[in-house]
């Protein structure tokens, strides 16, 4: 039985003029002690499914579906069945851990609270163990800086306490966030590389979520690439990168500059991530999409295995998409110079960040 | 070639008043930027990388004068930016203009995008007509891929990266020879940021512009750059071209740098070996002696606290006492002091 399993999960915000559909059902599974990373850009709907995995969707969402997490059902549970589950069995790290952390409160006592809650430890107990786990994060000095406030740490001590807050239950879970976006690249080898020491030791599995593919590279067993709400590719971390059958991995891979190779030109994606209230008709990378045919803009394309543990989502045929990796110019229907032969479309942030959607700007298309 | 923009020793110092001080003892000197020297090309781009708060938006603020400085910026008609008055800084600054890193937040809410990049215009330009104007913004938005229509809109109707060619557009309307780009396509999607980062380039080319490129970015500086300089607390670790400097680091600041870049290939990113950085970046109010690295350096020897190493080479800048690949026995020694 796998880990966590989530079936035809969705996740739908009701705003002042669209309802937006901010995950559409997604399927996946993470196996125990499993890193899956999910690769998608702002607004693909990536950290709404973490969300709603964890029971966190602002109010005016709503998930649907089914998560599974050890054959029990959590979606959409009842807070004193998640507050069992959260922190003792999945934990969750956020991008910027200055608004995660609490600032009023030392980190002895905002890290003594999560074993008092979930282990009915003593308070000296309780912080004790805290000074543990901010060792095994190397945090240098653990025992003395236990009684900083969060703001006394730089960046990457900060990130490291949210992890060890994180671990404190040593869950099974955990769903990282982008983890290390804000850090520099320095800092944020050290995160990635102290995650997977501890994901080894205490043998969890780990839920990556990130827009950065090299993170995703280095780190990830499994890769599922999210766009538009929904997963559009899934398979091991090698042969995605190596051969790409989804036409939206294979830009996105082709836009990376690389630190270790001389690319000639970036063959960038023209246009721009669709506007969840407002998706276009079909599959929504088709408005973008250089292997564009007819059928694309009428239906989406399922999810589909084509290869023992891929699958993916598109209408154009894997042989074709592949051709086109050993081909070296660029495509000529869609020259990098003028990538705004699309009509704009307005700010898809606001509609798909959740919390604030009340006031998303997205009534002016088609002025 | 006489150089665009010859920088000497240039510092930026800002008085810090430190934490539980009282209120009348005197505040501490902050060095945000402690002697910089650099040259730029006509048509040039320099990149300049180094982690937060290595002093590299402070450095191009400087160089426009938005906040004081010390030190030389000859301009290539031999005129020092940095002595000017304000008045005087005024006819240099439409040769140099500047792209911010956040799109929208650069962009005046209340201004439609046609005032917005009109502004500078008719700044410099007054001498122009109101139809001389419309025409002028109306090419450059069709340069940088904006629709002409698009003209009446306001900055929040846009996504980030057509906010970033507004921002671009705004920049390259008074015809300067050098833009500072201050993380341009760092809060960009990675497909948007190809687009960005081609749109530059092509411009570039097609005007001759020399850009100034900031980013924490290694891979997008890379890409970009002809030069690359490496800053370090204030301080130039490395400058070279951009193929010596990915290829042949010489600092182990660089190296190290260059290592800890995600390289979206497998393959690669499970092979390679990462350089670790001991402990975290001092504080610039109190830098270590002699070279301001070595306490985080893998090669640190008794040399490099007492003495500061120059900057040294022509074309291949290091600053650095014992320059140098690293060997395989020094990351391994810099690895298990990290895990200690």
């Amino acid at each position: 039985m796998a880990l966590l399993e989530l079936r035809d999960l969705s996740v739908r915000f009701q705003t002042n003029d669209a309802e937006v559909l901010a995950v559409n059902d997604v399927n996946l599974t993470v196996e125990a002690g499993q890193t899956l990373g999910i690769v998608g850009e702002s607004g693909s709907g990536k950290s709404q499914l973490s969300f709603a995995i964890m029971g966190l969707l602002a109010r005016n969402g709503r998930a649907s579906g089914s998560v599974m997490f050890d054959g029990q059902e959590i979606l959409n549970a009842p807070p004193k069945v998640l507050n069992r589950i959260r922190a003792e069995q999945i934990a969750m790290i956020f991008q910027d851990p200055m608004t995660s952390l609490n600032p009023y409160m030392r980190v002895a006592d905002q890290m003594a609270e999560v074993l008092v809650l979930h282990k009915g430890l003593s308070k000296r107990d309780a912080v004790a163990e805290a000074v543990r786990m901010l060792d095994a994060v190397r945090i240098p000095d653990a025992k003395g800086r236990i009684r900083l406030y969060p703001h006394e740490f730089s960046g990457g001590m900060r990130q490291r306490v949210m992890i060890a807050m994180a671990l404190l239950c040593r869950p099974r879970l955990l769903i990282a966030d982008e983890p290390t976006t804000a850090l520099d690249v320095t800092v944020q080898a050290q995160i990635m590389q102290l995650l997977s020491d501890l994901q080894r030791d205490i043998g969890m599995a780990m839920m990556l979520i990130t827009h950065d593919l090299g993170v995703v590279a280095g780190s990830c067993e499994r890769v599922a690439v999210m766009y538009g709400g929904r997963i559009r590719e899934t398979g091991p971390v090698g042969p995605i990168f190596a051969e790409p059958t989804l036409p939206y991995t294979q830009g996105l891979l082709d836009a990376i500059p690389r630190v270790d190779q001389d690319d000639e030109e970036l063959r960038a994606i023209p246009g721009q991530p669709p506007n969840m209230s407002r998706p276009p008709s079909g599959c929504a990378f088709q408005p973008r999409c250089p292997y564009r045919r007819d059928i694309c803009a009428r239906i989406d394309p399922p999810l589909e295995g084509f290869a023992p543990g891929r699958a993916r989502a598109c209408h154009a045929p894997v042989a074709e998409v592949l051709a086109r990796l050993t081909q070296a110019a660029p495509n000529p229907g869609q020259p990098a110079a003028h990538p705004d032969e699309f009509p704009p479309q307005p700010i898809p942030r606001g509609a798909v960040a959740g919390a604030g959607a009340a006031g998303t700007p997205s009534t002016t298309e088609g002025q | 070639m006489s150089d665009l923009l010859n920088v000497r020793d240039l510092r930026v110092t800002f008085p810090i008043r430190r934490e539980g001080a009282l209120p009348w003892a005197k505040p501490q000197p902050l060095q945000a930027v402690a002697g910089v020297d650099f040259t730029l090309r006509p048509g040039e781009t320099l990149g300049v990388v180094g982690e937060s708060g290595c002093g590299k938006s402070t450095l191009a603020r400087a160089l426009i004068g938005l906040v004081p400085a010390t030190g030389q910026a000859e301009w290539i008609d031999g005129r020092d930016l940095l002595a000017m008055t304000p008045r005087q800084m005024m006819a240099y600054r439409s040769d140099i203009q500047m792209v911010f890193q956040d799109p929208l937040a650069s962009l005046n809410p209340r201004m439609t995008v046609g005032q917005i990049i009109a502004e500078p215009l008719t700044t410099h330009r007054p001498e122009l007509g109101r139809v001389e104007v419309k025409e002028r913004v109306r090419a450059m938005m069709d340069k940088v891929g904006l629709l002409p229509n698009q003209i009446n809109r306001y900055p929040h109707e846009f996504s980030g990266g057509q906010c970033q060619r507004i921002g671009i557009a705004r920049a390259l309307i008074v015809q300067p020879r050098l833009i500072i780009c201050d993380e341009p396509v760092s809060a960009l999607d990675v497909s948007i940021q190809a687009q960005v980062i081609n749109l530059l380039i092509r411009l570039q080319n097609e005007l001759g512009l020399s850009l100034i490129f900031i980013a924490h970015d290694l891979s997008v500086v890379k890409h970009i750059s002809n030069r690359v300089m490496v800053l370090y607390l204030g301080r130039v670790m490395e400058i070279a071209s951009s193929e010596k400097l990915y290829g042949n680091p010489q600092h182990p600041y660089t190296q190290a740098l260059l290592s800890a870049v995600p390289v979206p290939d497998p393959t690669v990113e499970t092979a390679k070996t990462i350089v670790p950085l001991a402990g975290d970046l001092p504080s610039p109010m109190n830098p270590p002696s002699g070279c301001v690295f070595r306490t985080r350096c893998p090669r640190a020897q008794a040399r490099c606290a007492a003495e500061v190493p120059e900057l040294q080479g022509d074309d291949h800048g290091v600053a650095c006492h014992f320059p140098g690949p690293l060997t395989e026995a020094e990351i391994a020694h810099a690895r298990r002091h990290e895990a200690a």
